[in-house]
């Protein structure tokens, strides 16, 4: 039987709160979960976990809005976090941005159209010994070159089917 | 992912278990006395020395007590901690049982950074290896009555949540907003109680430690900064990548090893640490000289260093978790100042001021983040006054 999207994702934050210790501390956890599985954390969800945790919904925005890798809205399939931090700045980031920018057709901090992309900045990701680098969704590349954009974004693409709603989908050589 | 380079590691060569097994022969008092006379400072950069926290901790009164290793590695240029995880994470929780078995812990949770999902199976994989092997669990190790456990919290992109109390809050399921110290977390930490945080090399650093004993730590080191450190090394030099030397190096001597001598500039401690110019190249790195949580950045002859100020500004303006005006404001303010030299617009009296709001933010800031982030900028308008003021801007280049 189908069950509404809204009764899973309720019957699942119940399941997750549990198993996180049923207390506040599980609310980062929690909404890890839910936007990993949902993709983002919408206000139907903040008022389910709220009630849950009883506590008033304002203070799971907060703590939405306070983490780079929490969302109330919805972003593409595949996350493209590109480093700007100094190492990576140095080893040439801003050509392999402007060509991010080019081949997606979008600028950073924007979602493609077709619900596939989204383009970010991330603050430093440890891997400054191989900059430039980037992460897609939890995947990492590193040494980006200009050049190598392209098949990053077409080993997405292809990865865009019947699979896509698997946790690791990228794999490139 | 290309390997990254890493030189031999002490951490290589020690056997896994032997320090949890010294440990647990002696009493609780025994483990932390070793600890301190082996002087290991805490290797997140901030140098507390780590028997003492344990011992705080230890004496605290409450049958709740928590270790949480911190692995929320944010601090830019800095890397080690993921290669610590990846290669040596048992040792990293072989170090935190130790701790867990000093202070009477019976949890332990390790905060690994979101940036860092990709190691969050593998590190999950050893976690069960141990509980299968009980070196976690009830009768932990062997030993009677002592229980530990372990476990993964994930962070999701807040470079604050390293700062400990940060951290904490996050645990907690709160905004990463740093708290007021003291309270200390060794005697209020995770939900109220008895906590001790440490760095992952820390950990790493004490099991070894037990296992070689204290003596053997401090042949190395100053007398100030005791042992051996973990390095991640980035920026223009022949070979970046992971390094151990002993504190007390001098700035010229690492530059050598990873190939870097024509360096202009080094950032030590990362985007909060100190740019060492090339005159100053005979300064040590050690806790009472230039310290350091393990990031060297070396900038080559080419490099702008108003550009390298501009891009760790950017980062803290975007990182400050804005509970406290001196870092919301200051670091916005020093970034506009930037963006004045760089168009050749700011005058001398402004670069005052701006200094001078620098040492103000230094002062008055509530925790680490906003106390270092002008460190960068100010050592810059220090060292390289010739490079920034006066500049052309755009219109005229």
């Amino acid at each position: 039987m189908l069950t509404p999207e809204r009764d899973q994702l309720a019957e699942n934050i119940t399941k997750w709160i549990d198993q996180y210790g049923g207390n506040r501390s599980a609310l980062l956890p929690t909404l890890q979960e839910i936007q990993k599985r949902h993709g983002r954390v919408t206000e139907y969800a903040m008022q389910v976990v709220a009630d849950k945790l009883s506590i008033h919904p304002v203070e799971v925005y907060g703590v939405i809005t306070f983490y780079a890798f929490l969302d109330t809205k919805y972003k593409g399939r595949f996350i493209i976090r590109l480093c700007r931090t100094i190492s990576c700045d140095m080893a040439g980031k801003s050509r392999v941005a402007r060509q991010l920018e080019n081949d997606l057709g979008i600028k950073f901090g924007e979602s493609t159209a077709d619900g596939r992309f989204t383009l970010e900045w991330a603050n430093c990701l440890g891997l400054c010994d191989h900059g430039p680098a980037l992460l897609v969704n939890s995947q990492v590349f590193t040494h980006v070159t200009p050049e190598k954009v392209h098949d990053i974004i077409e080993s997405c693409r292809k990865a865009f089917g019947a699979h896509t709603l698997q946790k690791e989908e990228v794999h490139i050589a | 992912m290309s390997e990254t380079y890493t030189a031999p590691l002490t951490f290589s060569k020690v056997k896994a278990g032997k320090g949890l097994e010294a440990a647990l022969e002696l009493d609780r008092a025994g483990v932390i006395n070793e600890i301190t006379a082996s002087g290991l400072k805490g290797r997140g950069g901030a140098g507390f020395p780590t028997g003492v926290k344990w011992n705080l901790a230890a004496a605290a009164k409450d049958p709740v007590k928590y270790v949480v290793c911190n692995a929320d590695e944010g601090e830019p240029g800095t890397f080690k901690d993921r290669v610590i995880l990846t290669d040596h994470a048992d040792l990293v929780f072989e170090g935190m049982t130790i701790c867990a078995y000093a202070i009477g812990a019976k949890k332990g949770i390790l905060y690994l950074r979101g940036e860092y999902t990709y190691l969050q199976d593998h590190i999950e994989g050893i976690l069960r290896k141990r509980r299968e092997a009980k070196l976690l669990g009830k009768n932990a190790g062997g030993k009677k009555g002592f229980e530990f456990n372990i476990e993964v919290r994930m962070g999701s992109g807040a470079y604050i949540c390293g700062e400990e109390t940060a951290l904490i809050e996050s645990l907690e399921g709160q905004r990463g907003e740093p708290r007021n110290r003291p309270p200390f977390p060794v005697n209020t930490g995770f939900l109220g109680h008895p906590t001790v945080p440490n760095n992952v090399e820390t950990f790493a650093w004490a099991a070894t430690i037990m296992s070689k004993g204290a003596e053997w730590f401090k042949k190395t080191g100053t007398d100030k900064s005791a042992g051996l450190k973990i390095f991640s090394v980035s920026g223009d030099c022949k070979q970046p990548g992971v390094y151990e030397f002993p504190l007390g190096i001098t700035i010229k001597e690492l530059l050598k090893a990873v190939g870097g001598l024509d360096a202009k500039a080094v950032q030590v401690g990362g985007a909060s640490g100190s740019c060492v110019p090339a005159r100053e190249f005979n300064r040590k790195i050690a806790f009472e000289d230039v310290a350091t949580g393990g990031s060297i950045i070396v900038f080559g002859p080419q490099r702008d260093m108003l550009k390298v100020a501009e891009n760790f500004m950017e980062f803290f303006h975007d990182e400050s978790c804005g509970q406290c005006t001196p870092c919301r404001e200051g670091n916005g303010k020093i970034l506009e100042g930037i963006h004045m030299l760089q168009q050749g617009k700011c005058s001398m009296h402004y670069l005052r001021e701006l200094c001078a709001l620098g040492e103000t933010m230094q002062l008055a800031s509530k925790c680490g983040l906003g106390q270092t982030s002008p460190n960068a900028f100010l050592s810059i308008v220090k060292n390289f006054p010739d490079e920034i003021m006066g500049r052309a801007g755009a219109a005229q280049e």
